[in-house]
């Protein structure tokens, strides 16, 4: 299913996006590439315009201005809804199915039947849990079923909205490895988080705060440039070199 | 729009449902249960229960599919559901069409459970057929849904869902000519009562009372109310927006 995406360098072209949401701009023109095949972090605080810049990626977001292409398309064109798995930040599965049943319903939209529902489920850890209603799991299991969602169809790019929040320690770096082996196999990943120690775990960084895109490359490149080993404080330094933010 | 996702969600919603077994009770008997009351008002059978009786066969399914679908869409649209839904290969007809197959489908099974008490135990007597009442009941039932899916588009809370069952239910029950026969109302309250879907669906019901068969006015009553619930699921079409502000 990676068709479109295997031959082009960046899975994701935002050029100048512009979002406003109410009377307020939450994104005051930002331009950024996602690499094709990478785990890219999208990392700021919480009302940084994190979620509005992913809602636009899988085109579920009106734009006041600018163009986010996916995969050499318009963001939310038809074919992208085949290539691209959406997790949300709550947790955007049906808490009066079982988990195996929210699986196969997003299966068959697919088109595709059980096996690669169940094998989603064992992907994300939760074949023990396959047959427990969502709604009684606890948050990180049920986060870990709404990923289970995305993962089937094996979609060229996953955009996945804080998808470790609640989760304990060994999990999460279970889920990092295994976001790394999905970009191993071609994948492209968006993944946004609000705890910097997760950035570290990313090929690429982005970094945004108050809708503007303050850092943006590697991890390493991003430490080199803020003269600092640790990215929380580079972080800092960064955004303390333009203290002028736009309201 | 596909069938195959029609029927994947259509059979998603039912599953929803039966998970939800005091729901799927409520939904089966209560309708049975008030019958049962209306025989008791009524002093057992006769005439008059059996005209208001062979009404409210239609009226409940429309009122409660219309509840349980405006609750069942907001809750697709506040948990996320339905965003993500929309970033699927699932169209929007599909996911209307869904609804309105998975709650035809409760509603069909929720009419011969009213119906079949009403004939045998409460001694329900009409000229026409049974099974014209419960395709009737089922129509009106689709007809809720509609409604329902189109409504929860202006509402944001479920408070807010519930309040549009004053607005958009009750002046078709009242103005169905259950309580005032139409001929007997102003000029201007009959004028309102003939664009509300649900009197065509009680004279039907009415008809079904007096005559054997199916009839011209029946007939059109009935294109009438099917015509309504398409209307009202291409409104629902329009309000699910892929790209929201």
């Amino acid at each position: 299913m990676n068709s479109v995406g295997v031959t082009m360098e960046n899975a994701i072209e935002v050029r100048d996006l512009v979002v406003e949401r109410g009377r307020r701009r939450v994104l005051h023109g930002i331009s950024c590439d996602v690499a094709a095949g990478r785990v890219t972090g999208l990392l700021g605080p919480s009302g940084s315009g994190k979620t509005t810049l992913i809602r636009a990626v899988v085109g579920v977001q009106v734009v006041r201005s600018g163009t986010v292409t996916v995969l050499g398309r318009p963001a939310g064109s038809a074919p992208l809804r085949r290539e691209v798995g959406y997790v949300t930040q709550a947790p955007s599965v049906y808490a009066d199915l079982s988990v195996r049943e929210n699986a196969r319903y997003f299966a068959a939209l697919h088109g595709l039947g059980a096996p690669v529902a169940d094998r989603a489920i064992a992907d994300v850890g939760l074949a023990a849990a396959a047959g427990q209603l969502v709604g009684n799991l606890s948050g990180g299991q049920r986060s870990r079923a709404s990923l289970a969602c995305a993962l089937i169809g094996d979609p060229g790019l996953l955009v996945l909205d804080e998808p470790t929040v609640g989760q304990d320690p060994v999990l999460r770096a279970d889920l990092w490895s295994r976001f790394h082996e999905l970009a191993a196999g071609g994948t492209t990943l968006l993944v946004s988080s609000h705890v910097m120690d997760e950035a570290g775990r990313c090929d690429r960084l982005l970094l945004i705060r108050e809708g503007l895109l303050i850092g943006d490359g590697a991890p390493a490149a991003i430490r080199a440039r803020a003269g600092t080993d640790d990215l929380e404080e580079a972080f800092l330094r960064l955004i303390q070199e333009r203290p002028e933010v736009a309201a | 729009m596909s069938l195959r996702i029609t029927f994947a969600t259509a059979g998603r919603i039912l599953r929803q449902l039966r998970h939800d077994r005091r729901t799927v009770a409520l939904l089966l008997v209560v309708p049975a249960l008030l019958l049962g009351l209306l025989f008791f008002m009524y002093d057992g059978p006769g005439a008059t229960f059996d005209r208001i009786a062979l009404t409210m066969l239609g009226i409940f399914p429309f009122v409660i599919m219309f509840l349980v679908t405006s609750i069942a869409m907001l809750r697709e649209r506040t948990t996320g559901t339905l965003e993500r839904l929309l970033t699927t290969p699932l169209g929007r007809l599909d996911l209307l069409f869904g609804y309105g197959l998975a709650f035809g489908l409760a509603a069909t099974l929720q009419g011969a459970v009213a119906t079949g008490a009403a004939y045998w135990l409460l001694g329900l007597r009409t000229t026409g057929s049974a099974g014209l009442v419960v395709l009737i009941a089922v129509l009106n039932a689709v007809l809720g849904v509609a409604l329902g899916l189109f409504c929860s588009a202006f509402a944001r809370t479920e408070f807010q869902a519930v309040q549009f069952l004053p607005v958009v239910v009750v002046p078709q029950i009242l103005l169905c000519g259950l309580f005032v026969p139409r001929e007997q109302m102003a000029g201007w309250l009959g004028a309102i009562s003939d664009v509300l879907p649900l009197t065509y669906a009680v004279e039907a019901l009415t008809q079904v009372g007096s005559s054997a068969g199916l009839t011209a006015t029946m007939g059109r009553d009935l294109v009438v109310v099917a015509g309504a619930a398409v209307v009202a699921l291409t409104l629902a079409a329009a309000t699910l927006r892929r790209r929201a502000p």
